[in-house]
């Protein structure tokens, strides 16, 4: 699985120093700016007080904190915890029945999904969700055109600017497609793909949309640990570029090894908020994942 | 638009719309059976209904009559009402388990997308009504009169004819025997199961296969009924006759709740009376449109229906 | 295939790998050769009426019951058809069951413009009113569309089929569009040559030769939006709707745009078929006709253009080709069978091949997960 020429960040990184428009030549528009003077350790996202029901359950209970610019923050909790419905909530696909989800500072609710991506949030899904039988290059390609302004009429008289949006477009999605270590495959129709190799085009295609947040839903399921430890470097290399990132996952040595902070669900409410050593002794976090002896009250 | 003629004449208009909703609503339980429980809109229902006018138009033709016989005694007419039913329930039913056969199962043995489900429905009821248009050379085929009409009561200038009663009497009985049907007994559970949650219920022992062959069966039974009633009430039927009441039809069990009984009888009833006041109001050409505009509206306003969807639950 | 196992290979101009077989052949050669090549089709198009001529099989391709030129010209209109109707159901993934509406809206358009039966008195030249007609064919789309987009794929399937059973109605029952009586007297198009006019009601040689040009020029911008974010979008909504929105897509601008091209091209075969008719009813319209168009696209091969073609042509010409002839059983001329065949051909296809004759290079009509398409249900 690993590739012999994987691209450092050096290569990406041929223009300004500014963290996150690291993600540079495709021609088009940008993530809104964030305000000026920002920098790593703002708030970038807010949970604040969110409570989601659905119908009787409660899925989510009055859970809040917040992610800062720059880190790789980490979900985790039991199954049924609530995590992925916590991270639909954040990434726009659920609405939280009270409380309030702001990124940068604005608020998430009633945004269109695709308004959301262009807003900065990108993400990928549990159960790999490519588009089957485009290639892996096209897939990529449709990240890209997110911030692309080819109009219809446009494409239809094959305007200047279609072709320059689609030369940079390709151009960019091989890089990126190199700096998840895929390249190789950029022809083959993606439903061909190995799993791992899905998994890393999944990551490739959230970063074409230039995302100031990246949130991966369980990046690591079905991997064994070589591969667990290339997925690692990749998520480093990620935030390398100046992308915070977003990570549930089941898998604790993963989580342990590249997180900077974590927040615990248990049941729809947070149990425990901090770095890795700090949740990894908590008790209120071994208690949930391990149950209470019966002879503790 | 003519307010005071809908006004005046509110009392027929509700009968007739009663009436006609009866019919639409015993062709719109079939189409919301197959949904419920295999999420597809069986657009060859509308030649499931029309091959049930046929049978029991041919069938009467074996006695000698024709649109232009007398009516015979009462004790025939019931006979022949009878005889009637059964064979156009049969005829329904037969087209509906060959459908469902031919075209269906043999994608669902694949694993074909929904959308082609939908392109081989179309296609069957293209296939279906068009053969029969050539069979028929595209006349109409007229009806005995079996049932010469007479009030049985009025109110005020609102008088019901015993074919009325007849057909709104069908209807709420037919969809009685259903429920309960779908409701207490064993195979109605099956049918509920496989609408909820169809993996489970091979897993519990359910035999899928058959339960879809006895959907559709039954969607037939009821559009066997509806084509009799209908044959008796418009006195004439059509190679095409299907496809406009099939539209109407599938708008009632929307507006009702798609998968949802008592929904397709409330959804048909409303229709048929909607449908009566707009054509006082508006003129008799837009009768057809008032069923259209429904559905859209319904679609946009409440997805769901009046009364939700709900087949596994099969209850309102 | 040019994968190696050293070098990432150069994925193809277009960005994906061509198949094997002929497409992958013609895919091969290159730019110049392909270029002459799909020429010398187009030459060999314009020389159809000609065919007959061909000793030995010319006599046996050419249709009896109808003059050969009006048969070229029927298979325009619904190539014509079948192309704008790939686009919707095809690309985008819609299935649309009223397509024959479009078909109706620019060919009424034309006619009220021009007629001398018209109410409108406008009297206006062919040419005059064809951008009228689809501009009109165009907000017909957008009418249509705009509401239905949210719907789930059924529902707008019935949506759709009940849009044409409206515009039949309102055609055959409102005296503004004079029902079964039509509109008599449409021009057509303008141009003469030698003193006599081109487009005159003899020969349909000149309409056809319009149609097939018009039809290149589609099928020029269909290719072009293919091959572009438009493209790819579509694509991208067929395959997953929900995915598509998330990583950026703008579902509801694109599905717009699919129905007002799709209206667009439907619009075009209208004025072109009132132009070469003279005359306007609501006979053609009905419903059959759409699920014959849909018909012809799902039997060439939904989701390419080649299939629409191919499909489009067959379900004009077979039709075309037995008329005259009748069948000892019931004593109908063939031509009357069409829909009754082709419902058939729609089952048979569906069962066996479903992806059609020609299939796309990608799997058409794919559908992931409906249930998470917005349905009526959340």
């Amino acid at each position: 699985m690993s590739e012999p020429h994987i691209e450092t960040p050096q290569e990406l990184d041929d223009s300004d120093a500014r963290p996150v428009d690291r993600a540079a030549p495709t021609g088009g528009g940008r993530p809104p700016a964030e305000p000026s003077g920002a920098a790593d350790g703002d708030l970038l996202l807010e949970v604040d007080h969110v409570t989601l029901r659905f119908g009787g359950v409660v899925a989510l209970n009055d859970v809040s904190f917040n992610l800062r610019r720059g880190e790789i923050f980490g979900l985790i909790g039991p199954n049924g915890a609530g995590k992925t419905t916590c991270f639909n909530a954040m990434t726009g696909v659920y609405q939280p029945t009270s409380g309030a989800i702001r990124f940068n500072g604005r608020s998430l609710v009633g945004r269109k999904k695709h308004e959301i991506t262009r807003g900065g949030i990108a993400r990928t899904f549990q159960n790999v969700r490519l588009f089957p039988e485009m290639t892996a290059l096209e897939n990529v390609m449709v990240g890209v055109d997110a911030h692309h302004k080819t109009s219809v009429v446009g494409a239809l008289l094959r305007l200047p600017r279609h072709w320059r949006e689609e030369r940079t477009g390709r151009e960019r999605s091989m890089e990126l497609l190199r700096f998840v270590g895929i390249s190789r495959r950029a022809g083959e129709v993606s439903r061909n793909l190995s799993y791992g190799e899905q998994r890393r085009l999944e990551i490739a295609r959230a970063l074409a949309t230039n995302p100031t947040l990246l949130c991966l839903d369980e990046p690591a399921a079905g991997f064994n640990p070589a591969e667990k430890e290339d997925l690692l470097q990749l998520i480093r290399r990620i935030r390398d570029t100046g992308v915070t990132i977003l990570l549930i996952e089941h898998d604790m040595r993963l989580v342990m090894g590249v997180t900077d902070r974590i927040v615990v669900l248990e049941f729809g409410r947070k149990i425990a908020e901090g770095t890795p050593a700090q949740v990894r002794d908590d008790e209120k976090v071994i208690a949930a994942y391990l149950g209470v002896p019966t002879d503790a009250a | 638009m003519n307010f005071s003629g809908l006004i005046h004449d509110f009392g027929p208009l509700t009968v007739t719309g009663l009436t006609q909703g009866a019919i639409i609503a015993l062709f719109a339980l079939g189409y919301t059976l197959v949904y419920g429980v295999l999420r597809l809109i069986n657009f060859a229902h509308s030649e499931v209904f029309l091959l049930g006018t046929y049978g029991c138009l041919e069938m009467w033709g074996l006695f000698g009559l024709d649109e232009n016989s007398a009516t015979p005694s009462t004790i025939a007419v019931i006979g022949l009402l009878v005889l009637g039913l059964v064979v156009a329930i049969a005829a329904s039913g037969v087209t509906a388990l060959v459908v469902e056969l031919v075209a269906y199962r043999p994608l669902r043995r694949r694993n074909a997308p929904p959308l082609a489900f939908l392109i081989t429905a179309i296609g069957a009821s293209l296939a279906i009504s068009e053969s029969t248009g050539v069979i028929t050379h595209r006349q109409n085929k007229g009806v005995p009169s079996l049932i010469v009409q007479k009030s049985v009561f009025s109110i005020g200038n609102m008088h019901v004819t015993n074919l009325q009663l007849l057909i709104i009497t069908m209807a709420l009985v037919m969809m009685f025997v259903l429920d309960r049907f779908i409701n207490r007994s064993r195979l109605g559970r099956g049918i509920r199961a496989v609408a909820q949650s169809p993996d489970s219920a091979a897993l519990m022992g359910v035999n899928k296969s058959r339960v879809i062959s006895l959907v559709f069966l039954l969607g037939g039974l009821m559009a066997g009924v509806a084509a009799v009633m209908y044959v008796l009430k418009i006195g004439t039927t059509r190679f095409d006759s299907g496809t406009l009441l099939g539209i109407q039809a599938f708008s009632a069990a929307v507006l009702g709740g798609i998968g949802n009984l008592r929904g397709a009888l409330l959804g048909g009833l409303l229709l048929g009376l909607v449908e009566n006041y707009a054509a006082e109001v508006f003129g008799s050409q837009w009768l057809n449109a008032a069923a259209f505009v429904l559905l859209v509206l319904t679609l946009l306003v409440r997805p769901t229906g009046l009364l939700g969807e709900s087949l596994g639950r099969a209850r309102a | 295939m040019t994968a190696t196992t050293t070098a990432p290979p150069e994925p193809t101009k277009s960005g994906f790998r061509a198949n094997g077989g002929v497409r992958g052949w013609f895919a091969d050669l290159p730019g110049v050769a392909r270029w002459a090549f799909l020429l010398l089709f187009a030459v060999l198009a314009y020389l159809l009426p000609y065919v007959g001529n061909i000793p030995g099989i010319g006599p046996q391709i050419i249709t009896t019951g109808i003059d050969w030129p009006s048969a070229l010209f029927d298979m325009s209109y619904f190539v014509l058809l079948a192309l704008g109707l790939n686009v919707v159901v095809g690309f985008a993934g819609l299935l649309d069951l009223g397509y024959v509406g479009f078909f109706a809206v620019g060919a009424y358009s034309v006619a009220l413009l021009t007629s001398p039966d018209s109410i409108l008195h406008t009297k206006w030249a062919w040419l005059a009113s064809v951008p009228v007609g689809l501009a009109v064919s165009m907000v017909a789309g957008l009418i249509l569309g705009w509401p239905t987009l949210r719907l789930r794929g059924d529902y707008l399937a019935i949506v759709t089929l009940g849009f044409a059973e409206i515009i039949r109605i309102v055609a055959t029952s409102t005296d503004t569009l004079r029902g079964d009586r039509g509109f008599t007297g449409v021009p057509h198009p303008p141009g003469s040559g030698g003193g006599k006019p081109i487009f005159g009601v003899a020969d349909a040689t000149p309409y056809f030769w319009l149609g097939l040009s018009v039809i290149i020029l589609v099928i020029l911008g269909v290719r072009n939006l293919d091959r572009s974010r438009v493209g790819r979008s579509w694509l991208a909504i067929r395959e997953d709707e929900e995915a598509a929105e998330i990583m950026g897509v703008r579902t509801i601008k694109y599905k717009l745009w699919a129905f007002a091209i799709g209206a667009f091209i439907g619009g075009l075969g209208g004025v072109m078929f009132a132009g070469e008719q003279g005359f306007v009813n609501s006979d053609t319209f009905v419903l059959q006709f759409s699920i014959l168009v849909l018909a012809g696209v799902v039997m060439g091969g939904a989701g390419n253009i080649t299939g629409a073609i191919l499909g489009g042509a067959l379900v004009s010409y077979i039709p075309d080709r037995l008329r005259g002839i009748s069948d000892p059983l019931f004593h109908t001329d063939l031509y009357g069978f069409r829909f009754a065949i082709f419902g058939v051909v729609i089952i048979v296809i569906m069962i066996f091949r479903p992806q059609g004759l020609i299939p796309s290079r990608r799997r058409a009509m794919e559908l992931r997960d409906r249930e998470k398409e917005v349905a009526p249900i959340e």
